[in-house]
């Protein structure tokens, strides 16, 4: 089996399920209180023009954050 | 509650960036007081209102959060205050939970921690515009129900809703809302009864707390833990642990829990399009945040922000200049000569100019960051350069501030208050002296001819040097931002999570509302550290007195002509003497009043601002008792060197002071900033030396 798709590897455009994010991080707790939580459709508008960080469109509103946090975001293969 | 108390408090609680200030504003019409939360930076702001009834009622705009779950210490006074838990601001009767319509889901969680402390809560729905122009529909009536509490749909910028809003402040709650917390399993209730068992013991919770309270105090996520006695903190430690050990991610099913409710709750009362259509937000990102456009319009909006800051704000800070030397001349000539008079004339009335004249350049550099913020831009600056800033282990809104402190560090630290991360903000804070704010320049501009005299380089050589000071200093800043990360910092890591609001055309009473705060702030807290200062460096470069002396005898007489023959044989390895001592020691008010002690020093004619070449010529002709010339190219050298790191500059003692509510960090920058200036200048003087040079 291929491992699952991160968010930091969605193509911008793209969109997604989250389908796990471990537990535990405080920052990933954050994200989670910011509405990414699992089950939750994400989408990537876009990519800094330095590669980083990445904005993502959750439940209507916009937020950006590094590949780092963003690679801890499991997504269900679509 | 509200009925026994004649007055009842009403806090504002909101996302950051929903509205709140604008909301608070137009209930108070500026009926408002601004202060701190004792201990920490962030501003209390409490204000009053006359209700639809005519009755009195108080407010309190709380700090802007996403949730209770502190991770700053802004979120930790909005969790201590809904706690009760603040022995300076009483437990408000009632909340105003202010929710972004255009961003309602994010927006309903504080909202579910708030209902599940049992407070009551009137939901107000602001920038209801906004999600109109999306061809959202929220029913609102439905949400009421549902909630079981008042909802009221506002735009504040236009007053729509206010009427309603007061209305609904004037009737009592009603009786409790219909919302309920997330069912949580039994094992988790009990585990959690018995850690507010523990926690009311030992005081940190109040006794009548709610079943969830004392959770927001165990996810205390702040890495100064804020508000919290370090006697109850290990008893906190405790039950998360315990809870930790039973429930492992336990906080995180809590949030999903929330969300789930939060998406049922939606799936009620909010339409939206199922394709969302292209907004003005996403036209402009494409130019703004295109990879080649993106970062060519910032590198325009900067330069046209730093020409501002660099040459516009010299116009009025000319003219504070000659009205306070008018004032100056004209009690001169007014009054007796004697002490009094020279203590009001230069110690007084040059110390109050000394702080006015940062005025020009806060105002103008708070303004664009008002304009910036308020259209949504700022986000894309912070975007567009976060990787960049990453590189040094900062994130991309401290871009900003730093930018600024090149033409002044004082309001470059003072808007550090947009960084939100308090580990970025204070690397920030601790480098921004590291950038060469014009105050050098006159140093520079001084000891450049100096070191390299016309008939020996272009003027194309003078700017590279020029150049070269600046990149030290940029590359300094760099280095112990990155250094402060490894080190003081290390642990306290944040994750940078950026919010990019829609575009929206700026609200310019807001702005300026803002500028005047700030302003104000500046000159009655910083200023006066700043002006006590600068008193105490005139006095002692004035006394003791020694009668019928000229000037140059006068100063070398004083307390700081005395200090800088005690300093010499610090400095003497960097290649100075005591006249120039004289000089480190006075321009720690400043670095440009260098110039000026050094004329006084030398008894030359000072002549205009500009003109400086009789004091060039002099320093030229100064000789150490064996003949060599003291200003060798190589002290001059050195002399920059020690100019670009040493923190010269009591203002920015002052702001750093203020703006970290301790002595520590100012003095912990004192410290580090001198001391490598005292090594670097050390190292070129002992280096060139030994070359030959
Ligand atoms: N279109 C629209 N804009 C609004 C409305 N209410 C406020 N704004 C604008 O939203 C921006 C942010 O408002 P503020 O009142 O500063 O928000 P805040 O919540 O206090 O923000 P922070 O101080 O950053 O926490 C300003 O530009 C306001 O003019 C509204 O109902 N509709």
């Amino acid at each position: 089996m291929l491992p699952a798709p991160k968010l930091s590897e969605l193509p911008a455009g793209d969109s997604a399920i989250i389908a796990a994010m471990p537990c535990g991080r405080p920052a990933l707790t954050r994200l989670r209180e910011l509405g990414l939580v699992p089950g939750t459709r994400v989408k990537v508008v876009r990519r800094a023009p330095l590669g980083e960080p990445i904005e993502i469109c959750v439940r209507g509103s916009r937020l950006a954050m590094r590949n780092h946090e963003a690679a801890f975001i499991e997504l269900a293969a679509s | 509650m509200s009925e026994s108390n004649p007055e009842p408090l009403f806090a504002l609680v909101g996302n950051p960036n929903c509205g709140k200030t604008t909301i608070f504003n137009a209930l108070t019409g500026l009926r408002q007081k601004v202060a701190n939360y004792p201990g920490v930076t962030v501003e209390k702001k409490v204000g009053e209102c006359i209700s639809q009834h005519g009755k009195k009622l108080r407010l309190i705009d709380l700090p802007g959060a996403y949730s209770l779950n502190a991770r700053s210490p802004d979120e930790a006074v909005l969790r201590d205050v809904l706690l009760g838990r603040r022995t300076d601001t009483p437990r408000p009767d009632r909340v105003i939970c202010i929710a972004d319509a255009a961003n309602l889901e994010r927006n309903l969680y504080l909202l579910t921690q708030v209902l599940e402390l049992g407070l009551p809560v009137i939901l107000v729905l602001n920038m209801i515009d906004v999600a109109e122009a999306r061809e959202w529909h929220i029913d609102v009536p439905k949400l009421s129900a549902l909630l079981g509490i008042p909802v009221i749909p506002m735009q504040a910028t236009s007053g729509q809703g206010l009427i309603e809003l007061k209305l609904a402040m004037s009737q009592s709650a009603p009786e409790s809302p219909k919302w309920h917390s997330p069912p949580l399993p039994e094992p988790l209730k009990a585990e959690l009864a018995r850690s507010r068992g523990l926690l009311c013991q030992a005081g940190a919770v109040r006794t009548e707390a709610a079943l969830l309270e004392p959770l927001y105090l165990i996810s205390d996520h702040d890495p100064s833990h804020y508000g919290i006695d370090a006697a109850h903190l290990e008893r906190i430690v405790e039950c998360r642990k315990a809870l930790e050990a039973s429930f492992p991610g336990w906080e995180d099913e809590l949030v999903n829990a929330r969300y789930a409710a939060i998406s049922e709750l939606c799936a009620e009362v909010l339409k939206r399009p199922d394709q969302p259509g292209v907004t003005i937000t996403d036209k402009l990102d494409a130019v703004f945040l295109h990879p080649i456009w993106g970062g060519l319009s910032m590198l325009a909006v900067m330069s046209v922000l730093f020409y501002l800051i660099f040459s516009l704000a010299q116009v009025p800070q000319g003219w504070i200049e000659s009205a306070f030397s008018a004032l100056g001349n004209w009690v001169q000539s007014e009054m007796a000569p004697g002490d009094l008079r020279d203590l009001i004339v230069n110690g007084v009335i040059a110390g109050v100019a000394g702080v006015l004249v940062f005025l020009p350049q806060i105002l103008i550099l708070f303004f664009f960051i008002g304009l910036m913020e308020d259209t949504g831009y700022m986000s894309r600056i912070a975007f567009v350069v976060d990787r960049l800033m990453s590189t040094v282990g900062l994130n991309g809104k401290a871009f900003l501030p730093f930018l600024s402190s090149y033409a002044c560090a004082v309001p470059g630290i003072m808007a550090t208050r947009t960084i939100d991360s308090p580990k970025d903000r204070l690397i920030t804070i601790l480098i921004a002296p590291l950038a060469s704010c014009s105050a050098r320049l006159p140093v520079y501009g001084l000891l450049i001819p100096a070191l390299l005299p016309a008939h020996l380089a272009s003027a194309w050589v003078k700017a590279g040097l020029m150049l070269a000071m600046y990149a030290i200093g940029t590359f300094g800043a760099f280095f112990f931002a990155w250094l402060f990360n490894k080190t003081i910092m290390r642990g306290a890591s944040s994750p940078m999570i950026l919010e990019m609001p829609d575009y929206k055309l700026p609200a310019m009473k807001g702005v300026l509302l803002h500028v005047w705060e700030r302003a104000n702030l500046f000159v009655k807290r910083a200023g006066t550290v700043i002006l006590g200062l600068s008193i105490l460096i005139w006095a002692a470069s004035t006394y003791p007195k020694t009668p019928g002396a000229d000037d140059s005898t006068q100063l070398a007489n004083s307390i700081a002509g005395r200090a800088g023959h005690l300093i010499e044989p610090v400095v003497k390895p960097l290649g100075y003497d005591w006249k120039i001592g004289i000089g480190l020691i006075s321009s720690f008010a400043a670095r440009e009043v260098f110039v000026n002690t050094m004329s006084v020093v030398y008894a030359v004619e000072s002549g205009d601002d500009e003109d400086v070449q009789p004091l060039r010529n002099r320093l030229a002709e100064e000789r150490w008792p064996d003949g060599r010339p003291i200003y060798s190219p190589l002290v001059c050298l050195s002399l920059m060197v020690f100019y670009v790191f040493a923190m010269q500059c009591v203002s920015t003692i002052a702001i750093v002071r203020r703006e970290t509510n301790s002595w520590k960090w100012p003095l912990f920058q004192l410290g580090y900033l001198t001391g490598t200036a005292y090594l670097l200048a050390l190292v070129v003087y002992q280096v060139g030396t030994w070359l030959g040079y």
